[in-house]
């Protein structure tokens, strides 16, 4: 997929390439290491890949357990054997910082993509059985049905979400009150709609706080059956 | 032990255990709550307060490999805590449950390997010693991986540990649980009863402000309902040299009944109303009801005013709607099942139905044939009103002509949480007090009822180095030695069987009952067993004192001792008489005293079963 990448496709990359290297220091100094690294261990493609695009809130999310060590932005490791979660969108007109991809790796350890996130999932769907209500048709029930069963979809995935994440709104405020978004705001944390002109401090109405992850505490994932996002059950 | 830097309280529970702890060196620290690593999912350790008091055995193809693995133990193949219930709630043959109350019952060999009882061959087999072990071991390997980290000063078995019981075991039972803790590596430790552990936590939260809340003269009575057991004691307020003085003056049976059986309760009456609608459940429906059901009845008891909660059972499969059953636990059917059906209003002369015969239930629990709290209650009151007199407790002045009026009422235990249930039995435990005159009884305010007993056995490791009041008590029950009255031999008549008290009522810990003046003829070399007999209500029982009539006495293991060849020839008779002991950390010794004064233990001897 990766050299699959015209000329025409490469020239704009590198033009784009070449303004964000200017313009974003973080962008320039992830280059710059990938470069480093290739350099280092010409036969070997670097594990980590440039800049994670804008970078999460600051004190963001970091996970008890030990990170892969490092995830592409935008994972396009190709051909592995289960992944059920397939990112993977490669291929496309050059959009964003999209830097060079390194030629097909010959045999990158086995390890699922986005393994944490298909953890997630299957704590999500054994505790609170969420796949199964978003696999579930929902024509032929009943709101009252539906409404149930969310009773037992809402009671576990709280639970989940409570035990594995602490969150916070990300403005105390109530939701209608008036509040200033200042100047060098991260766009991130803050999404502006309506009548943007001008420029910061802005004043407006709070539609909705926003959440932030204060931290995570993913169990580890079990070493065998990371693909399984509920295991069949047999009755004996 | 001189060195312990920490009181550590164990709160052994039927089906939960906690462990509470507090810095020794440091005055007036509180107790503070240890959240037990344990498996709370398959290849996932979380901590947490309390540790159901569980053991699941897996089937060697069960897990995937790991999954199993403790940050101490990477190869464990038994699960103890929650993982252990969830799974053994789908697969009870492969669960030991109820391990505590398997301990104290005297119909089994409580040593042998027997459960779980009525599983297939297959599953390996453990003794309710053992499984008790289990529970125990984890704490301390939980304890000494997250707090020791390898240094044995902070070891678990190197802290000042308080292992309580409930009140109502006794002897035998108390000593299978200090053996059970040394098997789990526990060595040093000290048993308190469960009700005084919650009265030393009320204490402790107090601070000094617990003097100014009771009087000479009051009584208080320790009401625990926990998960499994529902346990009474009554402790007295007295002066003592002018000083306010705490004794624990009556302790009730042990009853197996418990907030699991509400919560069973309430399954089986949503389970009735789905199937008169014609939907039938199946174990794990019921399962899964159960669980609906104990939410449903937190919400109906947080919220006063909702009427009605709705209960879901989600479908099995991957269909949750196609195969959800819906109903509804309504605020009638709530306080109809639990409120009037476990906490009726019952005159104080209620009686509980009869206890069935343990004989007739060899395999089974002895589960309370009668669910009515308040009538055990009742009865508790009752039969001890007719021995508390001033001759057997001097220096109290107890209330109440037909039963003991209590004066304040102190909860414990998960279920008492619920403001109706505590409503009631103060509801009705007035209405008693009040038709003979006396003044309704007051609740004294408890912190986290199903942690206090647990903080309150780590406030009594600060009480025993001196610091802060101690409840007084002794042994909440006399013993007796039974003996078989020499006559003719009659066909369908036993032996008529005289009991000889050995140990009275309240005996201190560290104290020697005295010699009784009757001695028993024991051949050397020759096992001597003899039946063995307690009575929680016999005050003025001295040594010596003879029963005639053993049914008014409840029965346990049988006793028995060999005396060594050594002490005269093969087949010779020596005269020698029972001593009994109560050591320091609360368990009852006896041991034969021959007339030169040698003396050699006599053991509890579990496994002659009693009345099979």
């Amino acid at each position: 997929m990766d050299q699959a990448l015209s000329f025409w496709q490469r020239l704009a990359l590198a033009f784009i390439a070449f303004f964000y290297a200017l313009s974003d220091r973080r962008f320039a100094g992830a280059v710059d290491v990938w470069r480093e690294e290739r350099r280092a261990h010409p036969d070997r493609p670097p594990a980590s890949l440039g800049p994670s695009a804008p970078k999460p809130p600051a004190e963001a999310a970091k996970p008890s357990t030990p990170p892969p060590a490092a995830r592409p932005a935008a994972p396009a490791k190709a051909a592995e054997p289960p992944k059920p979660a397939a990112p993977a969108k490669a291929a496309e007109p050059p959009k964003a910082p999209e830097p060079v991809k390194p030629v097909e790796a010959p045999k990158p350890p086995p390890r699922p993509d986005g393994e944490e996130a298909l953890h997630l999932l299957t704590l999500l769907q054994r505790d609170g059985r969420l796949v199964d209500f978003c696999s579930e048709e929902l024509a032929g029930f009943s709101d009252a049905e539906i409404g149930a069963a969310a009773r037992t979809v809402h009671a576990g995935c709280k639970r989940a979400i409570e035990t594995y994440f602490r969150l916070e709104p990300i403005y105390r405020e109530a939701e209608g009150a008036s509040v200033t978004v200042a100047p060098g705001f991260d766009a991130a944390q803050v999404r502006l709609t309506g009548n943007v002109v001008g420029s910061p401090p802005f004043k407006g109405a709070l539609r909705h706080h926003g959440w932030r992850a204060l931290s995570v505490k993913l169990p580890t994932a079990p070493p065998a059956g990371r693909e399984v996002v509920a295991p069949a059950e047999v009755e004996l | 032990m001189k060195l312990a830097k920490y009181a550590v309280g164990i709160d052994l529970g039927t089906t939960n255990t906690a462990l509470s702890f507090l810095p020794l060196g440091e005055e007036g620290a509180a107790p503070e709550v240890f959240g037990v690593p344990q498996l709370v999912h398959p290849g996932e350790v979380q901590p947490r307060p309390l540790l159901p008091s569980f053991l699941y055995r897996p089937h060697p193809t069960e897990f995937a490999k790991g999954a199993l693995a403790l940050p101490w133990d990477p190869e464990a193949a038994d699960v103890v805590g929650e993982l252990a219930r969830g799974r053994g709630a789908e697969t009870p043959v492969r669960l030991v449950s109820s391990a505590k109350s398997w301990l104290s019952h005297p119909g089994i060999d409580r040593r042998a390997a027997a459960l779980p009882v009525g599983s297939p061959e297959e599953v390996p087999r453990i003794s309710p010693l053992d499984a008790s072990a289990r529970t125990l071991g984890h704490l301390r390997a939980a304890w000494d991986a997250e707090v020791a980290k390898g240094d044995p000063a902070l070891a678990l078995a190197n802290q000042e540990v308080t292992l309580t019981v409930p009140a109502s075991f006794d002897a035998v039972a108390r000593e299978l649980t200090v053996e059970a803790a040394r098997q789990a590596g526990l060595l040093e430790l000290t048993l308190l009863e469960e009700p005084q552990a919650a009265l030393y936590a009320w204490v402790e939260a107090m601070g000094d402000g617990w003097r100014k809340q009771v009087k000479p003269g009051d009584l208080i009575l320790v009401c625990d309902v926990g998960g499994g057991t529902t346990d009474f004691s009554l402790i007295a307020v007295a002066d003592r040299d002018g000083a306010l003085a705490l004794e624990r003056v009556a302790v009730g049976d042990h009853i197996l009944l418990g907030g699991d059986n509400m919560d069973l309760a309430l399954a089986y009456a949503l389970q009735r109303k789905l199937a008169e609608a014609g939907r039938q459940l199946d174990r794990w429906q019921l399962q899964a009801l159960t669980h609906g059901a104990r939410a449903a009845k937190e919400a109906l008891f947080g919220a006063p005013a909702l009427a009605a909660s709705p209960v879901t059972v989600p479908g099995r499969g991957s269909s949750l709607m196609g195969g959800a059953i819906r109903t509804e636990l309504t605020r009638e059917e709530l306080e109809g099942t639990l409120v009037d059906g476990f906490f009726p209003r019952v005159p104080a002369s209620a009686k509980p139905a009869s206890q069935r015969r343990t004989a007739l239930t060899t395999l089974g629990l002895p589960y309370a044939a009668d669910a009515a709290v308040t009538r055990h209650l009742a009865d508790f009151l009752t039969r001890h009103r007719e021995s508390l007199g001033e001759a057997s407790a001097p220096g109290l002045k107890l209330a109440g002509r037909a039963f003991l009026h209590p004066t304040a009422i102190l909860f414990n235990g998960g279920v008492m949480k619920a403001r109706e249930l505590a409503g009631r039995v103060v509801e009705v435990v007035s209405g008693w007090v009040e038709e003979e005159g006396g003044a309704a009884p007051r609740v004294l305010p408890g912190g986290d009822l199903d942690l206090a007993v647990a903080k309150g056995a780590a406030a009594y490791g600060r009480v025993r180095r001196g610091k802060g009041i101690r409840i007084r008590g002794g042994t909440a029950r006399a013993y007796y030695v039974g003996f078989e009255l020499a006559m003719p031999a009659v066909p369908g008549m036993a032996p008529p069987v005289e009991a000889l008290c050995v140990a009275p009522m309240g005996m201190e810990e560290g104290t020697r009952a005295d010699l009784p003046a009757r001695e028993l003829g024991l051949v050397v070399g020759e096992p001597a067993r003899f039946r063995f007999f307690a009575s929680s209500t016999r005050r003025q029982d001295q040594v010596g004192t003879v029963v005639e009539r053993e049914a008014e006495l409840e029965e346990l293991a049988p006793i028995e001792t060999t005396l060594p060849a050594g002490s005269g020839a093969a087949g010779q008779v020596v005269p020698v008489r029972l001593r009994a002991h109560v050591t320091e950390i609360g368990t009852l010794e006896l041991e034969a005293v021959e007339q030169g004064g040698e003396a050699w233990k006599v053991e509890f001897n579990l496994r002659e079963q009693v009345g099979a």
